[in-house]
């Protein structure tokens, strides 16, 4: 318990402070690093909750996937050496009123608001595994949606392949 | 003891600054980012919920929302190229042709 409680707030803090230093970089390549420790520590805490498959998908999809293809665009289009004029826009301290409010008001529904309790045994304990568990609900509850993300990423493929291309001219044969 | 508030709150901070990133920063690529953080905070919810809930369902709408959240990434960046390629900015500002 003890243990549990020292790892969830060093998870919490790197989270925090690593995204904190992300969103406020001016260059984006540094903005892409210190989100990597983010979502690993992300990660990290899914293991403490027990969905050790979301924290390898996180691992592998996020940090190893997503965050490269980042990387991988803004050094193709050298977008570390852009420079805005400024970092920031002119609307911010209205954008601050608005972000103050909104953590107000999750904080105090988040403090305020009580939630049941664990009840019913844990899905994981009546079907082995995690991963297992994940996966009998995937396949069978909800194979239709699991279908229906396969098609969102072809269609994302196929977006994206085609917006990225150059045009070329077309050489008579 | 570690309670579900605990996550909440952590996840609640987390959505402030990709909030924050998204309304105050000028650079399309950090917009993005903040986008990816503000996922990730809805994500940590998902899963505290399905573990505090004993619930798997929590676990395979976090998995669908990385989906998405790949698929969206490609097709931002995507855009991303081809308006740095037309107009050879990032800055939003800058970008204002369909803005009333």
């Amino acid at each position: 318990m003890v243990l549990q409680s020292i790892l969830f707030y060093y998870f919490a803090i790197v989270i925090i402070a690593s995204a904190a230093l992300a969103v406020s970089r001016r260059n984006p390549v540094y903005a892409v690093i210190f989100l990597l420790p983010c979502l690993l520590h992300i990660a990290g805490l899914w293991v403490l909750l027990g969905a050790e498959f979301l924290a390898a998908i996180q691992i592998i999809i996020y940090t190893g996937a997503i965050m490269v293809l980042y990387l991988f665009v803004i050094f193709i289009l050298d977008l570390a050496s852009f420079r805005t004029k400024r970092i920031f826009h002119n609307q911010r301290p209205l954008a601050i009123a608005a972000g103050l409010a909104l953590i107000l008001q999750l904080l105090v529904l988040t403090m305020v608001a009580t939630f049941p309790g664990p009840f019913g045994p844990a899905q994981e304990v009546v079907s082995g595994g995690n991963t297992q568990a994940v996966g009998g609900v995937l396949y069978t509850e909800f194979l239709f949606p699991f279908e229906l993300a396969s098609l969102v990423l072809l269609v994302a493929i196929f977006g994206a392949v085609v917006l990225a291309r150059r045009e070329t001219e077309e050489t008579p044969s | 003891m570690i309670t579900l508030t605990h996550y909440l709150v952590l996840a609640s901070i987390l959505f402030l600054i990709g909030i924050m990133g998204v309304l105050l920063r000028r650079n399309i690529i950090m917009i993005l980012l903040s986008i990816e953080l503000m996922l990730n905070a809805v994500n940590i919810n998902l899963v505290a919920f399905s573990h505090y809930l004993q619930n798997l369902t929590g676990q395979v709408f976090v998995f669908f929302v990385m989906t998405v959240a790949a698929a969206e990434a490609a097709i931002g960046l995507a855009i991303l190229v081809v308006l740095f390629r037309n107009r050879e900015t990032v800055d939003v500002d800058e970008i204002n042709l369909m803005k009333w």
